[in-house]
């Protein structure tokens, strides 16, 4: 296994140091916690719509974003709130946009489904199921157009598998070398639909081989895990200019949205039982604790941090305004 | 001024644009090696080589989505679909993505893409081949919609598109590729979108068309001149936004209107030029509007039922003297 990289300090047994630890668990709290109170917040009246919670896969999110620069790309689907906050936006916009208020970080207009953030290169959440890799690879394209050596992570679900634009995503990114990563966020269930109601080929890495990109599969509960496949697959890309596949193995400990909060009629109770053993949170404290990377008393402070910051993340989306009637009909276009 | 065909300007506003901003790139099935279905990027993949001349393969939803992503980012796409038909499959891409960016962003994001090619009444390309697609597009907000009439609308109005910072569905047509006509030599000259133009001034009666039922109509106009009957011919250019001041203004003078239109009528751009006339200028009509409209039906092959589907001159010259007999207001 590559070392992963490190920042300051010594490398412990785990391929990072202290403060990647800390970050990494901070990160993966700090969705957790977002979104528990997002769904409080769905319950109050607060936020509408659909919400679409990342429970239980936040290692993806902060594992694969955490091998990314700054001038990097991310762009993701509707459960995006994970990519969104590990790509570095302030929580307190996010919430914000959840609640559809004016300091929201798309104005109020986009709401869950729809955060975009220009200061952090994040390309939004798109709510067509498989439209946003077309997109992605288009800005592999303008990389390349442009001579930079960025690269796009692009997050989906298993189910955009089945599309069509995932295949023609695929083949237009290896067929013009162009430098994206392909993420799939295999937690199983198209809304209620398995995988195995809904692809001929369930192991999805394996669709890489038929565009003759390198394909792979990670544990998507495992943080580290996650971070030294994409690792690997950022480095390559970024100075091959060729495109990677990876299929993360993970699980969503809610429903598919807060209108199905069980998500208890198309998978058992002791399936999601057993999955939450697979806590990635849980997993990485656990490994970080028994490392001596982190004391219990630092994750006791980094839990107290970030449920400080979510705690003002809501009170300023409560306090922000709705945005003005006028704004109904701005940003339709961008005025030359 | 040059005389040149409507395929010509086109291909001059594209050389031009891609001349003065290295960020224009032109993108789409056969656009390059094969110098386009229609010839309209003749040469272009010479002078400016394939990377900014794209050939993609058959994948109207992927290379769609690719302009889209490219032009979030900072460049400036312009993507042929060889014909406007083939732009159902990338539908998605371009309501859901290309025209809401801006707005479901709240404002970070813009998409300044022109999706050009050609669409309409076509010479017995039957159901699939031969449809007025725009109808499609001026129906969201977020799109701007163009049908160039003139080998200088083409170029004015292309070269308009391409320095839009929105997404732009620029719709010509099969049939008048090799229209010849007069094109400024200019390199500024550019058209603003969502300006009609007046092609015909008259007196009596107000007629709205553009591309071919324009060419239609003013036959129809130049006959009917004969008989003491003057037609003020308006052109849009754009569908959307739509120039309604030029169009009330024309109303306003005349009092009388007929709309042309090649497309299937119901729920057309006949109808909603005709609700805008009925709400803003009502009181100044002396008849009512009347329609001149495809049939609503597909198009057929056969060439004697392919005439019945889309306007013809008897018919536009039959609406015109009704109207013009009539004396409701």
């Amino acid at each position: 296994m590559a070392k992963a990289p490190t920042r300051g300090g010594a490398p412990s047994a785990l391929g990072v140091d202290a403060a990647v630890a800390k970050r990494l668990l901070t990160d993966m709290l700090l969705i957790r916690r977002f979104e528990e109170k997002a769904a409080e917040a769905y319950t109050l009246g607060k936020i509408g719509g659909f919400l679409h919670l990342y429970i239980g896969e936040e290692a993806v999110a902060v594992g694969a974003t955490s091998m990314l620069r700054p001038d990097d790309y991310a762009i993701s689907a509707y459960r995006e709130h994970g990519h969104c906050l590990a790509k570095g936006s302030d929580p307190k916009r996010a919430m914000a946009e959840l609640f559809g208020r004016r300091d929201g970080l798309s104005k109020g207009k986009g709401g869950s489904m729809h955060l975009f953030d220009k200061s952090t290169n994040f390309l939004g959440g798109h709510a067509i199921v498989g439209a946003h890799l077309p997109i992605a690879a288009g800005v592999g394209f303008a990389i390349k157009y442009q001579g930079g050596d960025q690269v796009i992570i692009c997050s989906f679900g298993d189910g955009a598998v089945p599309e069509g634009e995932f295949h023609e995503s695929m083949n237009l990114a290896a067929l013009w070398k162009l430098p994206v990563i392909f993420l799939c966020e295999n937690n199983r269930y198209a809304m209620g639909t398995s995988i195995e109601r809904a692809l001929a080929q369930t192991e999805i890495w394996k669709f890489g081989q038929s565009y003759g990109i390198p394909g792979e599969r990670v544990d998507g509960m495992d943080v580290l895990a996650v971070r030294e496949t994409v690792g690997r697959a950022v480095a390559r890309t970024r100075q091959q200019k060729t495109p990677s596949l990876i299929e993360a193995d993970t699980y969503r400990f809610r429903g598919h949205s807060m209108r199905d909060p069980a998500g208890a009629v198309y998978r058992t109770k002791e399936e999601v039982e057993r999955e939450k053993q697979r806590d990635p949170i849980a997993q990485f404290r656990d490994k970080v604790l028994t490392a001596g990377l982190l004391s219990e008393a630092d994750v006791r402070a980094i839990e107290k941090d970030v449920n400080d910051r979510i705690d003002e993340a809501v009170a300023f989306a409560d306090a922000s305004p709705e945005p003005p009637g006028e704004w109904l009909f701005t940003d339709i276009y961008k005025e030359s | 001024m040059s005389v040149m065909t409507y395929r010509e300007a086109l291909n001059l506003a594209l050389r031009e644009e891609m001349r003065r901003d290295p960020r224009v790139f032109v993108i789409g099935e056969e656009v390059g090696l094969y110098e386009g279905a229609y010839k309209v990027t003749q040469g272009l993949l010479k002078e400016f080589g394939a990377q900014r001349v794209v050939d993609t393969p058959i994948a109207e939803s992927g290379f769609t989505g690719v302009g889209i992503g490219a032009a979030m980012v900072g460049l400036r796409p312009v993507v042929e679909m060889m014909t406007f038909n083939f732009a159902l499959l990338a539908l998605d891409q371009i309501v859901n993505s290309a025209a809401k960016m801006h707005y479901m962003s709240g404002g970070q994001f813009n998409v300044p893409i022109v999706i050009r090619g050609p669409g309409g009444p076509a010479a017995q390309l039957a159901a699939q081949h031969s449809q007025s697609m725009e109808t499609y597009f001026y129906h969201v907000p977020g799109l701007k919609v163009v049908r160039p009439t003139t080998p200088m609308d083409a170029k004015g109005l292309l070269k308009a598109s391409i320095r839009d910072d929105n997404p732009v569905i620029f719709i010509e047509s099969e049939t008048l590729y090799s229209v010849k006509g007069e094109v400024p030599d200019d390199p500024e000259f550019l058209i603003p979108l969502g300006k009609a133009v007046v092609r015909r001034e008259g007196t009596d009666i107000t007629v709205i068309a553009y591309m071919g039922m324009m060419y239609r109509a003013m036959e129809a106009a130049e006959e009917l001149e004969k008989e003491g009957i003057s037609v003020e011919l308006v052109d849009p250019r754009t569908l959307r936004p739509m120039d309604t001041e030029t169009i009330i203004n024309s109303v306003r003078k005349t009092h009388r209107v007929v709309i042309v239109e090649a497309g299937a009528g119901f729920a057309g751009m006949g109808s909603e030029i005709s609700a805008f006339v009925t709400e803003q200028a009502f009181d100044d009509l002396d008849a009512p509007v009347e329609r001149v409209t495809g049939a609503n039906a597909p198009m057929p092959y056969a060439r004697n039922l392919e005439k019945l589907k889309t306007p013809s001159k008897d018919k536009i010259l039959a609406a015109i003297r009704r109207v013009c007999n009539m004396n409701g207001g």
